[in-house]
């Protein structure tokens, strides 16, 4: 259910999983421009960890496809010196809880470089990393942190949840001249969905309905599409009719499809898996209110990640994830249900 | 005359007009610091600035051995390296001023100059901030084959940053052109370098394969010859190198660090002072070896006075941003 001007997409459709969407957008890019590469772990013949760039090495060798040593500062400060002298170079980062680890590189340095310079230079920078929870990998490969990157001027940041998007926005993110972060859901690689046969992108900034409703609105990103696609479901045997909203980007953010939903179901309910405090549903959820506050009949309500580091045992794991029975209890409750 | 100068083996020896093109560009940076010292204690120039006066031949002997199209890196004390590239005093005094005339329209100030046509990649306020885009400017130059190198200047600081390893380590194992300019002016801001290094500094490049030098940092012709020959090797496909360049910190860690005693002695700065000032020194040598005359180097000096204090009244003289510039270029 795409909007607006995405570029027109060819005739036949297949059906592929998330991570062979990426893989494709990726080799295609690496075709068109010699200049980009990935430099990252394990990149080149593991293909990482998830296999998603398997045999990319194959077709581009190991001088555009560089295993990297274990040094997430070092590749990712490399790559910014790279990008700001013509290449176009992808960074691999394998969880995104090592972002961390080049922290600095993305926010005093890749960030900063076109404002600092008077728009001199530019830093065509992709970071690949991931996020979510309930892989039972505990603390430090769980996270979700792309409100951390969504806070600092100068990044923009893609979230996919489909297939789709995946390779639509991967292939924008290639092809921007800024330093762009974009987040795979760890859980999402074996989803499966249409992909066009041929070209095409997806602007930054332009969210996407995922299901149309009218009673109330869900803003999902993400892991969390899924999750309010299937509270959706269960809502209709409710008789609630929820529209389900995808923003895609965070950075740029699409406010107005957001803001026209909410006018128009006048109920709003914000779903992501980053930390809940002062994190990206407390963000979507002011800017809902700021433009849509005559128009609601409740306050935006928020379901982010339980304010704990992700626990181990699986029992207590899944008690800190949004899931879609929360949705429902959420939604039941803004339209007035218990 | 050139004839009279001991020539090095590998090709490096100054000539007359080199040593005084050398002379200018040091006493440049000298006279360019001295109007910012000014400016600031005047109250005239906004936030702080780190002057690089007493490591004048650093910046200058690095840059006369690249190409224009070569990169540097600079770091929070760049002034120097900026002018030593090429960077014109009026641009540079603008940019220090906050002015759109500045070469970062006033965006970046003191800590931040870039000039991407002279390859400098800009400067860097973070302590190694820049060693990774030094290094990835270098793979760039390797990857399309341009035969340009990338040179990293960085404060002896700069040592106790783990980044900075990492991509020593990147540079050594995929052999690029990048050449680490350690300048050792003996104080991480206010403390003592002993205080904070362990071992031997030159072990750690050498750690990592990379080819090592001990420089006299306050000897231009040292430094200009040891790039020389970083370089040739750099550009010849033979990996990075590390240079160790023993230099002075004339004045404070920044303007406003007038009280100095507390962690170093005035006995100390007047030693450095009379005995190793990098100009002095190459005018003392071009005497002796009868390139150039006291007189000839006070003409230099008195043009480049001039040119500088013609540069600064353009500056002062420029507009300011417009309002509208502040939400520009955050994003390309």
């Amino acid at each position: 259910m795409s909007t607006r001007s995405e570029t027109a997409p060819a005739t036949a459709v297949r059906e592929l999983t998330f991570g062979q969407a990426v893989r494709e957008a990726l080799a295609e890019e690496m075709r068109a421009d010699p200049s980009v590469c990935i430099i990252g772990e394990d990149v080149a013949e593991a293909g990482t960890p998830f296999k998603v760039l398997a045999g990319l090495v194959d077709e581009f060798g190991p001088d555009r496809v560089i295993d990297s040593p274990i040094s997430e500062a070092g590749i990712m400060s490399l790559a910014v010196g790279a990008a700001m002298t013509g290449l176009r170079p992808i960074v691999d980062i394998m969880f995104g809880d090592f972002l961390t680890l080049a922290m600095d590189q993305i926010v005093n340095q890749a960030a900063k470089v076109h404002y600092m310079s008077g728009g001199k230079l530019k830093v065509p920078l992709v970071v690949r990393t991931t996020l979510g929870a309930t892989r039972r990998s505990a603390a430090q490969h769980s996270q979700s942190l792309h409100a951390w990157v969504s806070h600092v001027p100068g990044l923009k940041v893609a979230l996919p949840s489909t297939p789709y998007d995946a390779k639509g926005l991967w292939k924008t993110a290639i092809r921007d001249d800024n330093p762009v972060v974009i987040f795979e859901d760890k859980l999402s690689y074996q989803l499966k969905g249409p992909v066009p046969d041929g070209e095409y992108t997806i602007p930054f900034g332009q969210a996407d309905i995922k299901r149309p409703g009218t009673d109330l609105t869900i803003v999902a990103t993400s892991s969390m599409v899924q999750v309010a696609l299937r509270a959706a479901q269960l809502l209709e045997a409710l008789e609630i009719s929820a529209e389900v909203v995808d923003p895609r980007t965070t950075v740029p953010l699409d406010t107005r499809t957001l803001v026209d939903s909410a006018k128009k179901t006048s109920r709003v309910i914000v779903v992501d898996e980053g930390y809940q405090r002062y994190g990206v549903t407390a963000e979507l959820a002011a800017v809902i209110g700021e433009g849509a506050f005559h128009y609601l009949d409740a306050p935006v309500r928020r379901v982010g990640a339980l304010d704990v580091p992700v626990p181990f045992s699986p029992v207590l794991e899944d008690l800190t994830v949004p899931t879609s029975e929360r949705v429902v209890e959420t939604a039941k409750v803004l339209c007035g249900r218990v | 005359m050139t004839a009279s100068a001991p020539q090095p083996p590998d090709g490096t020896a100054i000539s007359r007009e080199q040593g005084l093109q050398m002379y200018a560009q040091m006493y440049r940076i000298r006279i360019f610091e001295e109007q910012v010292n000014e400016l600031y204690t005047s109250a005239k120039m906004p936030g702080l600035a780190h002057l690089y006066i007493g490591q004048e031949a650093v910046a200058v002997g690095v840059c006369q051995a690249l190409r224009a199209d070569d990169y540097i890196t600079s770091t929070h004390r760049g002034h120097g390296h900026c002018l030593a590239k090429g960077a014109a005093v009026d641009r540079m005094f603008a940019e220090l001023l906050g002015k759109a005339s500045g070469y970062c329209r006033g965006k970046g100030g003191s800590m931040h100059i870039a000039d991407q046509e002279r390859g400098n990649l800009g400067a860097n306020a973070i302590v190694a901030g820049s060693a990774g885009i030094a290094t990835g400017a270098a793979f760039t130059a390797k990857r399309l084959g341009t035969a340009r190198v990338a040179v990293c200047f960085f404060g002896e600081g700069a040592l106790g940053q783990g980044v900075l390893y990492e991509v020593m380590n990147l540079a050594s194992l995929w052999t690029l052109p990048v050449i680490y300019v350690c300048e050792n002016n003996l104080y991480n801001e206010y403390t003592h370098y002993a205080e904070t290094t362990a071992g031997e500094m030159l072990a750690r490049p050498k750690a990592f394969g990379i080819r090592t030098e001990d420089v006299d940092g306050q000897d231009v012709r040292a430094v200009y010859a040891a790039t020389h020959r970083a370089v040739a090797a750099a550009r010849g496909g033979q990996g990075p190198a590390f240079l160790l360049c023993h230099t002075y910190r004339f004045l404070g860690h920044h303007v406003g660090d007038v009280n100095r005693a507390y962690y170093r002695s005035k006995d100390e700065e007047q030693r450095w002072k009379a005995t190793r000032d990098p100009l002095q020194v190459l005018a003392t040598w071009m005497a002796a070896q009868r390139l150039a005359a006291p007189a000839d180097v006070a003409q230099v000096e008195s043009r480049v006075r001039g040119e500088v204090t013609s540069g600064l009244e353009v500056a002062l003289t420029a507009p300011y941003p417009d309002p509208h510039e502040v939400d520009q270029h955050v994003y390309a």
